[in-house]
């Protein structure tokens, strides 16, 4: 007999080819969007750690100053402490090639200090190079990791030229650093580095061994008061574990994406099955008379939902792992997003992710077929073979609670902070509303229904169905929910996103012209000397310049970004948000620097700057869109009083009257030619940020289509299953005197209804989701608050044009149902 | 010139640098005769020169009699590179130190190395009197004379006060010391014997006091070895009776002398020069490295003239391989000397390009 049952069950799956394969698609994608984010999320950190470890060497602790370095005078006391065995200097710098926008990151190093301390960075020569015994030595050699020589594609023997801060640099590549296979780095003689970026009398980090039986604890203590402000000891580990946590709010939020489609493909599952128990009643009927248990029945269901599960996760698997490396060649390891520059990830595709993610396409198919299978279960074979009571979707669930109850426990996780960074309670919120959406939807076909004209005909006995039998259309209408809702809340989240990124660029790009020295590194400055004449130029009314660099704030946070510029007393130049005051000291910091350190206007922040700490008062808070990691700023003439720097990073011009960009970028790039400036309007700069923004959010717009579709063939599913469940019905209609073209209308209203509710449902949960977005999701794990803006016509259009699909949908579903002749069908009414 | 594989590698590393031209343009003072040797500035370094080392041997002997050799040697490296920009992280000047331990309880060589680039307090070599340091090592005259030598590796710490008792021993012409038939290899070279070594010698965390007696060589110059030179045979002894001698001679391929060089001082304090044609090294018996397979001739017969020593290691294991790391293979040891076999004298041999030849360039810095 289990032969026989198999041929019934899982045999019936090859039968209804189209519906098994949509399903199995719609668990695929899920599983293969979940796969591919959590194989390049691995590959990636992997590298990433791997990559620090090796720049970390054996290294116990790690003094770590900002971008622009500390006295490299601390080498000496530190390096002859006695707690500390060895120690190797390091000056890190970002360089740009001549000649092109490719930029590398140079370490500047002491080839006699790295093998007792990070052996995996020493340069190995190219015996063909001419000054190979002393190589390590020289000041224009480079050596090139094999990943960094592949990108440049450069070979030993052949020339680097490099920006420095006495223009161009001509290196030789003399050899290679085959300690670091994945890393993107080059290594140079430290000496050589200070000079040409730079960096003179400057360091970056000094990487510490310490002595046997010395802590890294005791040694930070010990070390301590040799430090200068702004210098902060920790160990590799810590500091791994700090940049790697800068990702993961981002790697968390892709992996929910994931989860969505796959939630969604449950849903399929839950469509097509209910479609096909729903067709199969007869069968059951008559497998449970000749002795078929109620649980055993379920049971064959629930192994039909499992075989579409097994094949979706498995063809999601090979979709996934394919898809990964696709985007690991072509993105990197973070989808472009920044996290992880400079690396190289290789794909490491492990069994134990895959084997995790097959059972979660698995579960969902199981998931999407518990509930048909209950019903399937719960026939009576008596009734159902002669089919008097209604289909098994008929019945409507004495859901009446828990759809409001969701609500209220939505806004309550809402008010949860965020676990380790991670928004959970924002996360269980949308869930929530979901479900909450879902659980009510019954009522709201009844309401919609309610709220209908009853004219003409067809549509007076879709109203009328709709309003007795809501729980068949809330099935209908959940996949429909499902999927608008998370359609609408992605495109009002994106919307707001992009609407305050527009807007906080205008703000942020006051002036006509931008000119910057090479890109967030201190190996390129404007010197006084270029600012004085770059202020001079014919045709500039007013240059701001802007100074940056990377403090260390605190050992516990990722160094955090300062930028110098000029500034009003009130700090009005800034994209200001809540309240701020006049402080005799004055700190803007970004809201991510609010969330990690507890800050407000009115607190007192302690600022290193040029190794002495200052007391600066926080005086407001701003928006920044692009330190995750947290900005401050202050007023650049207070910067270069305290600091004695005198360098900017780049500058704002405004244009006198009369004058265009065009023309003073041409007189800049004639004034300087040597240092390669690099002039742009903010026109420029904002379309780059926006594209960059859009490409950023293009995965999630694949998926709001995904989720479409698949809430769509949810419709047409569910309808197919309504109509061949309701032969009868049409055959009694046509009987009664109704054509073809009004059933049709009749079911095309259902179907419209039906959506309409569910799209109704979908918008207001999607709003509601959006809402959990914007304020919870967003602002716990990238710590920046946005405008919340719908983008009502867009919307609009998306929700007619839902409805009228799903109409289409269900009529083309219906087709099956009017098929047939009215005769045959009322005489299957025995 | 003197001895010393370490000091091979460096003036292979000198030559791979002119080689290259990255030392082109570098003015290297030149050695030159009748240039007077004054003490103590001239103990100091000498920064202008292209390379330089401070060479200290000595037995040691602690309360229970057992001898053991001692060597600690401080090099100086001008490279050239990057004399034009000054800074703490300038390679322009090199300093190594190298530390090693005879112990016949162990029956092999305990030693350890360190590289620096000449920074501060970190590392480097003090011009006008002798100063030399790498992190904690140090080999650094006092106001009294004395000299301190303290170093530290795995297993083994020396720090050793050594008291001269007598003046330097002016090598070569008045110090100007040839290493060839040609007049531009040389060196100037002088060596301190009969230095009276005391002090603490800490074996795996054990210390005890120790005497003996040491000799300090120090050598400068910025030429390298003469063409077709392979290695060289070294030794420095200091009799009981005060007397000293120094003889070495230059290998070529084919085993035989290309230049051979010494001075003897009689007990009375006077020196000579000896000619080449009055010193003969002779093997006696040779030694095979079960670690590494080279043959070296530990036991010898010297002859310089008026008499002869044989030559007996204090054991026969002072093998240095230092291939994996800075690539020299060279013997090294505390060795007595024999007259009509009764011992007369304790000092140091080396024995160098017995392993093959150094190959240009390997295990030097950055590599």
């Amino acid at each position: 007999m289990r032969r026989g049952l198999a041929a019934v069950f899982v045999g019936g799956l090859l039968r209804r080819r189209a519906a098994s394969a949509l399903s199995v698609l719609a668990i695929a994608l899920g599983v293969a969007l979940g796969l591919a984010v959590q194989l390049i999320n691995d590959a990636a950190l992997a590298e990433f750690g791997r990559g620090m470890r090796t720049l970390a060497g054996d290294a116990d602790l790690r003094l770590a100053g900002p971008a622009s370095g500390f006295d490299d005078a601390l080498f000496e006391a530190v390096a002859l402490h006695p707690l500390v065995a060895d120690a190797s200097p390091v000056v890190d710098i970002e360089a740009r090639v001549v000649g092109g926008d490719t930029t590398l990151r140079v370490l500047g190093v002491d080839v006699l200090r790295l093998p007792a301390v990070q052996p995996g960075l020493v340069p190995r020569a190219d015996d063909g190079t001419a000054d190979a015994p002393f190589a390590g030595f020289s000041q224009h050699g480079i050596f090139l990791s094999p990943a960094l020589a592949g990108r440049l594609a450069r070979a030993a023997g052949e020339a680097l030229v490099l920006q420095s801060s006495a223009g161009p640099l001509r290196l030789e590549v003399i050899g290679s650093v085959p300690g670091v296979a994945g890393q993107a780095v080059a290594v140079m003689d430290i000496h050589a580095v200070q000079h040409a970026f730079a960096m003179a009398g400057r360091l970056s980090r000094i990487d510490l061994r310490l002595i046997p039986g010395a802590t890294p604890e005791a040694a930070s203590r010990a070390l301590a008061a040799l430090l200068p402000a702004g210098v902060v000891a920790m160990t590799p580990q810590a500091s791994l574990a700090r940049d790697a946590g800068l990702s993961r709010a981002y790697r968390v939020n892709l992996t929910m994406l994931a989860v969505i489609a796959l939630v969604c493909g449950g849903f399929l599952v839950f469509s097509t099955q209910a479609l096909s128990v729903a067709r199969r009643r007869a069968e059951f009927a008559f497998l449970r008379a000749i002795g078929l248990g109620r649980r055993r029945l379920a049971a064959w269901l629930l192994g039909e939902g499992a075989v579409l599960g097994l094949a979706g996760g498995l063809l999601g698997c090979a979709l996934g792992t394919g898809f990964a490396a696709l985007v690991l060649d072509g993105f990197g390891g973070d989808l472009g997003a920044g996290y992880f520059a400079g690396i190289a990830p290789a794909l490491d595709a492990s069994p134990a992710a895959m084997l995790a993610f097959v059972a979660l396409g698995v579960l969902a198919g199981v998931a999407g077929a518990w509930l048909p299978a209950r019903r399937a279960g719960a026939i009576s074979p008596a009734a159902a073979l002669k089919a008097a009571a209604g289909d098994p979707l008929a019945a409507a669930p004495g859901w009446r609670w828990p759809g409001p109850l969701c609500l209220v426990l939505a806004t309550a996780a809402c008010l949860m902070p965020p676990l380790a960074g991670i928004p959970v309670g924002g996360y269980l919120a949308v869930a929530l509303l979901l479900a909450g959406g879902v659980l009510s939807l019954g009522r709201l076909a009844r309401l919609v229904a309610a709220s209908c004209p009853a004219v003409p005909l067809p549509l007076g006995l879709a109203r009328a169905r709709l309003q007795a039998a809501p729980g068949q259309a809330a099935v209908a209408a959940a996949g429909v929910l499902a999927s608008s809702a998370l359609a609408i809340a992605m495109a009002v989240m994106v919307a707001s996103f992009r609407d305050s990124v527009d807007q906080w660029l205008g703000k942020v790009l006051p002036a006509e012209v931008y000119v910057r020295a090479a890109r967030g590194s201190p190996a390129l400055q404007l010197t006084p000397s270029v600012q004085q004449r770059l202020a001079a130029l014919p045709g500039v009314a007013r240059v701001d310049f802007r100074r940056h660099d990377q403090l260390n704030l605190d050992a516990r946070i990722a160094p955090v970004s300062l930028l110098a510029r000029p500034l009003s007393a009130d700090g009005r130049e800034l994209p200001l948000v809540g309240e701020h005051i006049v402080a005799a000291d004055p700190v803007w910091i970004s809201e991510a620097l609010v969330d990690l350190l507890g800050l407000a206007p009115g607190d007192g922040l302690d600022v290193p700057l040029a190794g002495r700490a200052h007391r600066f008062t926080v005086a407001g808070v701003w928006r920044d869109y692009v330190r995750q990691g947290g900005a401050l700023m202050v007023p650049l003439a207070r910067y270069r009083e305290l600091s004695g720097d005198q360098l900017a990073n780049d500058a704002a011009i405004h244009l006198a009257p009369g004058h265009n960009a065009a023309d003073l970028g041409a007189a800049i790039d004639e004034a300087f030619p040597a240092i390669d400036l690099e002039v742009v309007s903010p026109g420029e700069i904002r379309r780059r940020s926006l594209r960059l923004f859009d490409r950023s959010f293009a995965v999630t717009y694949l998926l709001e289509a995904a989720a479409v579709l698949i809430g769509l063939a949810g419709i047409a599913a569910s309808f197919a299953a309504m109509a061949a469940a309701r032969r009868r019905e049409f055959g009694m209609l046509r009987h009664l005197g109704l054509g073809r073209r009004q059933i049709a209308a009749m079911i095309a209203a259902e179907g419209g209804l039906t959506a309409a509710s569910g799209a109704l449902g979908g918008a207001l949960v999607g709003g509601a989701i959006a809402l959990v977005l914007v304020e919870v999701v967003n602002r716990q794990s990238f710590h920046w608050s946005m405008d919340y803006r719908v983008p009502w016509l867009s919307l609009s259009l998306f929700v007619v044009a839902l409805v009228a699909l799903a109409a289409l949908a269900a009529v083309l579903a219906g087709r099956l149902a009017m098929s047939g002749s009215a005769v045959r069908a009322v005489s299957e009414d025995w | 010139m003197g001895r010393g594989g370490l000091r091979m590698l460096w003036l292979i590393a000198a030559l791979a640098l002119a080689l290259a031209g990255a030392a082109e343009a570098t003015d290297y003072a030149p050695v030159t005769p009748g240039r007077p040797l004054v003490f103590p500035a001239d103990a100091g370094a000498h920064p202008e020169h292209r390379i330089e080392w401070w060479y200290v041997t000595g037995w040691l002997e602690d309360d229970d009699g057992n001898p053991r050799g001692f060597q600690l040697t401080f090099f100086r490296l001008r490279t050239g590179i990057g004399e034009d920009r000054p800074g703490r992280f300038s390679p322009a000047q090199l300093i190594s130190g190298h530390a090693a331990l005879s112990d016949p309880a162990l029956g092999r060589l305990r030693h350890a190395e360190k590289s620096a680039r000449a920074s501060g307090r970190l590392a480097g070599a003090t011009a006008g009197h002798l100063q030399a340091w790498i992190g904690d090592w140090r080999l650094e005259a006092q106001d009294d004379g004395a000299i301190i030598a303290r170093a530290a590796g795995d297993g083994f710490a020396f720090d050793l006060r050594l008291a001269p008792s007598r003046a330097p021993t002016l090598n070569g012409d008045a110090g100007f010391s040839r290493k060839g038939p040609r007049p531009e290899h040389a060196s100037y070279y002088y060596s301190v014997s009969g230095l009276a070594a005391s002090g603490r010698l800490t074996l795996d965390g054990r210390a005890t006091t120790v005497r003996g007696v040491a000799w300090l060589d120090h050598e400068w110059s910025s030429e390298y070895l003469p063409e077709g030179a392979v290695g060289w045979d070294w030794v420095g002894l200091n009799f009981d009776d005060g007397g000293a001698l120094m003889a070495a001679r230059i290998r070529q391929s084919d085993g035989s002398a290309l230049w051979r060089f010494g001075t003897l001082r009689s007990a009375h304090g006077t020196t000579r020069e000896l000619p080449p044609d009055a010193i003969s090294f002779e093997a006696l018996r040779h030694w095979r490295s079960p670690a590494s397979g080279v043959n070296y001739p530990v036991s010898w017969r010297l002859d310089v003239g008026d008499f002869a020593l044989v030559l007996e290691p204090l054991m026969d294991d002072q093998e240095l391989d230092g291939r994996a790391s800075t690539g020299a293979i060279y013997w090294e040891g505390a060795v007595r000397a024999l007259r009509d076999g009764q011992p007369v004298a304790r000092g140091y041999l080396e024995l160098t390009g017995y392993g093959g030849r150094l190959r240009l360039g390997e295990g030097s810095p950055g590599r």
